[in-house]
């Protein structure tokens, strides 16, 4: 009880001076000042580009008073004289995680479907009811750090989920807690990270973000509208930030595209947090028209002397680290609008090193510092509040000895609020350089270099012995603690001395024995910056970002080109069958002729005497370039995700792919749940965008799956937690959903009808698309293994009116080939896999041609990235197992597939008219001799086994040049880090992520 | 209570659908001649039109057709193979065949027994001689197998087997051939299962190597005192240091390769073999300069390193062949049992990126049977060998090609029937019902 007491006359006797006017006061006369502080003589930044030389700044309260030439300075103002030194606004950082802690992670693993929470969001990484303020304590010694990086405000969040929260804006001033809040709810946050705080299963994959987020939008829509039944905090929370910034984290290139897709979707405007490889995406990012925040957390030097560790190094890895520094320059010089942040960094001391590597290597001075004050200001729609040094701004600046983004330059005051928070004493004296000392008639060389207000002392005796020493400088006065040589003791000598000149400085010595005398030292030599001046010439020559910028990578974007295929032989899929000694011309992307002696002057001549040229392969089940995920398992059904969103369009896959003639695949959903996530049928454009790679106007297509991964068969003990455990519990997953869907689709078509009265019914993204299938507007490829459970699929489709498009797998398909072919069904199977499971012991390597013979379409798949570049040699064993023609055998990975995909109207096979997507090949395409030459989409050669043999020069030449420039670095005693590589996840059909 | 019963009744079903249904062929009573063939005699040469005999189980002929004259009953049978091939039966070294049935069920699993050190654990007991898979993989010419046990520093005692066979008894070409062991790697993932890290430097790596050197000088100054407390676990490497048997070393990153032939040599190990050898192209003058050969890892995957040559997996038997270096290849890997029967197609990659067609061939015959130990009974067609040995109608290093009429096993007629040609026979007089 007395304690409580004792604190809280404690925490009266505490309040400072400036406390909020209405705040109780505990001094004896209220000692409010209104008095003024002018600073004179001073160069001025109002704004980075509003420059005043010899002004005056007069500051009151907190606040600019004025700024320039003519100021009149009140009576009541201390004025301080600038001479020679620098004001500029502060910094603005307008993301960190100041003050607030990351939630603790819930280390349950045993995965979780439906929420424990109650009053909010069903999916708990949806916590935009979380305010930062809530849980916010000023962290003051993180807050000296930022001070003396130059911020003076910063915004904060608590950086976990994916809908996070609101932000709070902090004014980093340590004299005046009660003025640190500019503002409690300044922003809006997201990210694509999953709460550390819940073990809800859903959502496990990047996808199933991007479509919670979708829901999550649709669904606030919905609760605005009065339409709930049940109150929703997190919806509720959402509604009341809408006005606020919304930034989203996106941490990576790709990320910030496919927030800048959903930010479209629904007329949103994000500001984007990237990570710092924007410029790998360059003219992507820019068509965002986005606002970014980019981090500086540029890579530290890789430590490759050891030539075994180097060797493990990613080219890409290396090359980053090259690269890195340009990113601010690059995205500058494109005009695209940022502000820069200090997140990532690990140490907020590294903030000015980068940025001034940043503007070494080309980075504008003035756009650094407008993405620093200026445009963070902008983004938060407070330009008349801070940012600029204006009338009516916080006075918040720093002062600095020159140009701020000078290495020699250095910081001496960071004011806050009108509250001076000292950097370097800016009345320190220079004592650096070298001196001849002498304490007690013996003498010394003292060399002091370090910094101005931390220099570091550097003795030695005449005849070059050190001596061990430290010089501590304080308000001008000088101390230093010496070791006696004697070794055999620990004894002092003590000098003190104030620093009156620094040419000569001299003072009072304490020997070890206690008596006291003077010492004396006198200037020889000035400081020289050593380091720095090596510094200055480190910069390397930087490597041209490639499409895209991996091993492999293009230099630049490819074009089409006119082409003729003289003298080939032509599989043309068609009822020509193989034609001998044929010309194909490629003109504007598509097949224009086929025939003999053909000829167009604009073309490029291809030699292929003795050559085969065919459709390009087509693979109807893979799982390669798909980023973050290819299960979205949490939930029995994830058709509201869709494959389209994750397209990853750096994986080297594609590269060898091409090599493996395959110009098309469809990426499918994983088989982890019965209804799985939409497909993306991509085109492998090598070196092109995510979106660009999507197959144009495409038929939608969904993944089902049945079977032991659905019902968590091989995924031992302990998990198995969701229903379906059974094929039987299977069946009536799919029942449930195409109910409800047909319910759902009901529903709308009525209220659409009925010209949209009354309630509209929620949106479900899930139904929605289940619906689709329903109306035919979309089709399943389903994953499946046992003759069982197709025909229940079959079944299920024929009790909602629908055809099953595709069996994928369909293993025993030989089984029911007759019910298949009656059902319309198509079928996308391996060549020969079997025993990796007990569903696949009736596996049969004659499976396709059964299937064949019954008449389905038949192709065969790879659904794993090696077997995907020899899809070649998987059709020929429908010949070695089942004597199927060579010419039928080809189909299986051709023309049948395209079939199964609905797009065979393009692509599928050598047609006038048709897509000039196609594959010339060395020898018979079927054999396990032939190799890919050329692999070309619409007209674009994106493999050329020629230029492949040139890539490998020019990339062991560049690992070469990047590995001797980090040598460098290393032998300049910069600091490295251990070798160190992403590891590359190949994603197959029950590939889930933690 | 009810798991349990689901349990045996899961393996009471598998048990019925394992039986075995291929019965393993009599031995050989009657002389068999095959004429006319293009044979591929394993060693790099070919004889187009080949007369190619064997007695009781053994070559007792191989000739040029064109060339000898035999008495028109010389041979009890005759086969005439014009127009087809003829090759040594195909070996899968480094493989799990009869260890495991089915890959996701835990139970079909033998391949790894658990622990660091344990040589003496043996692979031949574990051997299921009727498993089903081995009869798929015959039909491609497959014909022998090292069954070699996985998992741990040393991961066990292999043996190596023919497959076609009552029992693994029957099945024993050789016993206790070798030891496997899995080399230390100088690289390990880093990270936790919620914020997985990335590859970086292996910091115990040096323990671990010392560690395994520790174990072989133990066993080597335990074999070399007449102790009385017996060590069976060190006792099990004895053949190590008679050159009985072979070291084999699983290594694939150019470091560990090099510490590796380094260790067998301080060990004084007699006979040692880089199992995988990814990068062993990169020390090859190393391997060939120490007579050490290399079962070089599946051809068929991908690079393992972004920046490698795309075709690196392709073309590494050739970057080591032309250095001298003694190659066989090996499958292990995801699903590896099945694709056994995928190994001829290995070597046919091979040629398509440069080697010679009979130079790859050695790839899954002589160089490993010289390999393993055994080029004195099987590897190649030579008259005194076994007479393991097939007819395919075509190239069988091609899939578009590889249709075997006749295999043969120690001159066993065995029979190219599986359980997938029935169910295949089967569905199609379904369909012809009709």
């Amino acid at each position: 009880m007395k304690k409580t007491v004792l604190l809280i006359v404690l925490s009266f006797l505490l309040t400072k001076t400036y406390a909020q006017e209405y705040f109780p006061n505990n001094e004896s006369i209220p000692n409010k000042t209104m008095n003024f502080t002018a600073f004179t003589n001073a160069r001025i930044y109002v704004t980075p580009t509003q420059v005043i030389e010899k002004g005056t700044l007069l500051i009151q309260n907190g606040k600019v008073i004025a700024a320039g030439t003519t100021v009149e300075i009140p009576k009541n103002c201390t004025t301080i004289n600038l001479d020679g030194k620098s004001i500029y606004p502060s910094f603005i950082d307008l993301y960190t995680s100041f003050g607030v802690e990351k939630p603790k992670r819930n280390m349950e693993r045993n995965p979780m479907y439906d929420t424990k929470r109650t009053g909010y969001y069903w999916n708990e990484s949806i916590r935009s009811e979380v305010n930062a303020f809530e849980n916010f304590a000023y962290d003051q010694a993180k807050a000296e750090e930022l001070l003396k990086a130059g911020f003076g405000v910063v915004g904060t969040h608590v950086q976990d989920g994916i809908a996070r929260g609101s932000g709070t804006l902090i004014a980093l001033n340590n004299f005046d807690a009660s003025k640190q809040l500019l503002s409690d709810r300044v922003s809006n946050h997201f990210g694509f990270t999953k709460s550390a705080t819940t073990n809800q299963a859903y959502p496990s994959s990047l996808m199933g973000m991007m479509a919670l987020l979708r829901q999550m939008y649709f669904d606030l829509d919905w609760y605005k509208k009065g339409n709930s039944a049940t109150k929703d905090l997190s919806l509720e929370a959402l509604t009341n930030n809408e006005k606020l910034v919304q930034i989203f984290a996106t941490e990576d290139k790709l990320n910030s595209l496919r927030a800048a897709k959903i930010a479209k979707e629904f007329g949103l405007n994000y500001v984007l947090k990237g990570s710092g490889n924007e410029f790998e995406r360059l003219d992507e990012i820019k068509k965002t028209n986005s606002r970014f925040i980019i981090p500086i957390n540029f890579p530290v030097a890789y430590d490759v002397s050891d030539p075994n560790q180097a060797d493990q190094m990613e080219l890409k890895d290396l090359r980053f680290w090259n690269q890195a520094p340009t990113n601010l320059k690059v995205l500058s010089d494109n005009g695209i609008i940022f502000a820069l942040t200090t997140d990532k960094l690990k140490k907020i001391e590294d903030f000015r090193t980068n940025l001034l590597k940043a503007i070494k290597y080309g980075f504008d001075k003035t756009k650094a510092l407008e993405a620093l004050t200026t445009i963070p200001a902008a983004i938060l729609g407070k330009s008349d509040q801070m940012g600029t040094l204006k009338i009516g701004s916080l006075a918040n600046f720093v002062v600095t000895s020159g140009e701020i983004f000078d290495e020699k330059t250095t910081l001496y005051e960071n004011w806050v609020q009108g509250n001076k928070y000292v950097v370097n004493d800016i009345t320190s004296k220079d004592v650096r350089g070298t001196y001849d000392l002498t304490i007690n008639n013996e003498k010394f060389i003292w060399k002091i270099d370090g910094e101005v207000a931390a220099p570091k002392s550097d003795i030695s005796t005449k005849d070059s012995k050190k001596v061990k020493s430290k010089l501590t400088i304080s308000d001008n006065w000088l101390s230093t603690v010496i070791k006696s040589n004697d070794t055999t003791k620990t004894t002092f000598t003590r000098l003190i001395g104030y620093i009156d000149n620094t040419e000569n400085l001299l003072g009072k010595a304490i020997l070890p024995d206690g008596t006291e005398t003077k010492w004396s030292a006198v200037k020889t030599s000035p400081f020289v910056k050593t380091v720095e001046a090596i510094k200055t010439e480190d910069q390397f020559k930087i490597m041209p970002t490639t499409f895209p910028n991996v091993a492999y990578g293009n230099t630049k974007k490819l074009e089409a080109q006119t082409m003729l295929f003289k003298n080939a032989t032509v599989w043309t899929n068609e009822k020509e069958g193989i034609l001998q000694e044929t010309d194909v011309l490629i003109k504007n992307g598509k097949i224009a002729a086929i025939g003999k002696n053909i000829s167009d002057a604009s073309a490029t001549i291809v030699d292929a005497k003795g050559k085969h040229l065919t459709s390009g392969i087509i693979d109807e089940h893979s799982h390669i370039a798909i980023s973050n995920g290819v299960n979205e398992g949490g939930h029995n059904s994830s058709a509201e995700v869709t494959i389209q969103d994750v397209v990853n369009s750096e994986d080297i896959n594609i590269y060898r792919d091409l090599a493996g003639g395959v110009t098309i695949s469809q990426l499918l959903h994983g088989s982890a749940n019965p209804i799985g996530g939409r497909s993306a049928i991509v085109k492998w454009k090598w070196g092109a965008s995510p979106e660009e790679m999507l197959y144009k106007d495409q038929p939608g297509f969904i993944k089902f799956a049945l079977g032991e991964n659905v019902k968590q068969a091989n995924w031992g003990i302990t998990n198995p937690t969701r229903f379906p455990q059974t094929r039987m519990g299977v069946e009536q997953v799919f029942i449930d959903y195409f109910q409800r869907a047909k319910e759902y689709d009901l529903a709308w078509k009525k209220y659409n009808t009925s010209g949209k009265k009354g309630k509209a019914p929620r949106v479900d993204l899930d139904l929605q698309t289940i619906a689709e299938i329903l109306n035919s507007e979309r089709f399943i490829s389903c994953h499946s293994y046992v003759q069982s459970e197709i025909l229940m699929l079959m079944n299920v489709a024929d009790k909602f009116n629908f055809k099953v498009n595709t069996f994928t797998h369909i293993l025993e398909g030989y089984k029911v080939a007759d019910k298949m072919k009656a059902h319309g069904v198509g079928a996308s199977t391996f060549s020969d896999w079997w025993a990796y499971k007990f569903e696949v012991n009736d596996a049969i390597p004659f499976n396709g041609p059964i299937m064949h013979n019954a008449g389905l379409v038949v192709a065969y798949n790879s659904d794993d990235a090696e077997m995907s570049r020899r899809l070649n040699q998987e059709a020929a064993k429908a010949v070695k197992y089942g004597d199927v023609s060579e010419e039928e055998a080809w189909k299986f990975v051709t023309l049948n597939p395209a079939k199964l995909l609905r797009i065979d109207n393009k692509v599928g096979s050598i047609k006038v008219g048709k897509d000039g997507d196609v594959v010339l090949w060395n020898n018979n395409p079927l054999s396990i001799y032939a190799k890919a030459e050329k692999t070309v989409i619409e007209g674009v050669v994106y493999y050329d086994s020629k230029k492949d043999e040139e890539n490998r020069v020019t990339i062991a030449k560049e690992r070469n040049d990047l590995i001797s420039q980090l040598l460098q670095e290393k032998n300049k005693g910069m600091i490295t880090q251990e070798p160190k590589k992403t590891e590359k996840v190949e994603y197959h059909c029950d590939t889930m992520e933690e | 209570m009810n798991k349990k019963i689901y349990l045996l009744l899961l393996i009471f079903c598998i048990s019925i659908h394992i039986k075995a249904q291929q019965t393993p062929a009599a031995k050989q009573s009657q002389s068999v001649l095959i004429l006319n063939a293009t044979a591929h005699l394993g060693n790099g040469k070919i004889i187009e039109n080949s007369a190619i005999g064997f007695v009781n189980g053994k070559i007792s002929l191989v000739a040029d057709a064109t060339l000898i004259r035999l008495a028109k009953d010389a041979y009890d049978i005759t086969i005439d193979a014009s127009g087809k091939h003829v090759y040594p039966g195909f070996i899968a070294p480094n493989s799990t065949l009869g260890l495991v049935e089915i890959d996701a069920i835990k139970s079909s699993d033998d391949e790894g027994e658990i622990g660091v050190m344990k040589p003496h654990i043996r692979s031949i007991i574990a051997y299921t001689a009727d498993s089903k898979v081995i009869e798929t993989v015959r039909p491609n010419g497959i014909l022998m197998a090292q069954i070699t046990p996985r998992e741990g520093r040393i991961a066990g005692t292999s043996s190596i087997v023919q497959l076609d066979a009552w029992n693994w008894e029957d099945a024993v070409i050789k016993e206790n051939d070798g030891i496997h062991v899995n080399f230390p790697s100088t690289f390990k993932r880093s990270g936790s299962w919620f914020e997985p890290g990335g590859i970086e430097a292996n910091k115990d790596y040096k323990k671990q190597v010392s560690e395994l050197n520790a174990f072989l000088s133990d066993a080597k100054a335990y074999l070399g005192t007449a102790s009385k407390d017996r060590n069976l676990v060190l006792e099990a490497t004895k053949g190590l240091f008679d050159g009985t048997q072979t070291l084999f070393i699983n290594a694939n990153e150019e470091k560990q390769i090099m510490d590796a032939v380094q260790f067998a040599k301080d060990n004084g190990i007699k006979k040692m073999v880089i199992v995988g050898g990814y990068e062993a192209y990169k020390t090859a003058e190393l391997l060939q300069k120490n007579n050490i050969s290399v079962l070089l890892r599946r051809v068929h995957e991908m690079p393992l390193k972004e920046d490698d040559d795309i075709d690196l997996p392709f073309k590494s038997a050739k970057l080591l062949s032309d250095k001298g270096v003694l190659v066989g290849l090996e499958n292990s890997g995801s699903m590896e049992r099945m694709n056994t029967r995928n190994l001829p197609f290995l070597a046919g990659t091979c040629v398509a990126y440069g080697m010679q067609k009979e130079e790859a061939l050695k790839l899954i015959t002589s160089n490993t049977a010289k390999i393993l130990g055994i080029d004195a009974q099987c590897g190649t067609l030579e008259q005194g060998k076994d007479a393991t040995l097939f007819i395919s109608e075509g190239d069988a290093l091609d899939m578009r090609t590889n249709k075997l009429t006749n295999a043969f096993i120690q001159g066993r007629s065995i029979s190219l029937e599986t359980h997938q040609t029935k169910l295949n026979d089967r569905y199609k007089s379904k369909y012809n019902q009709k």
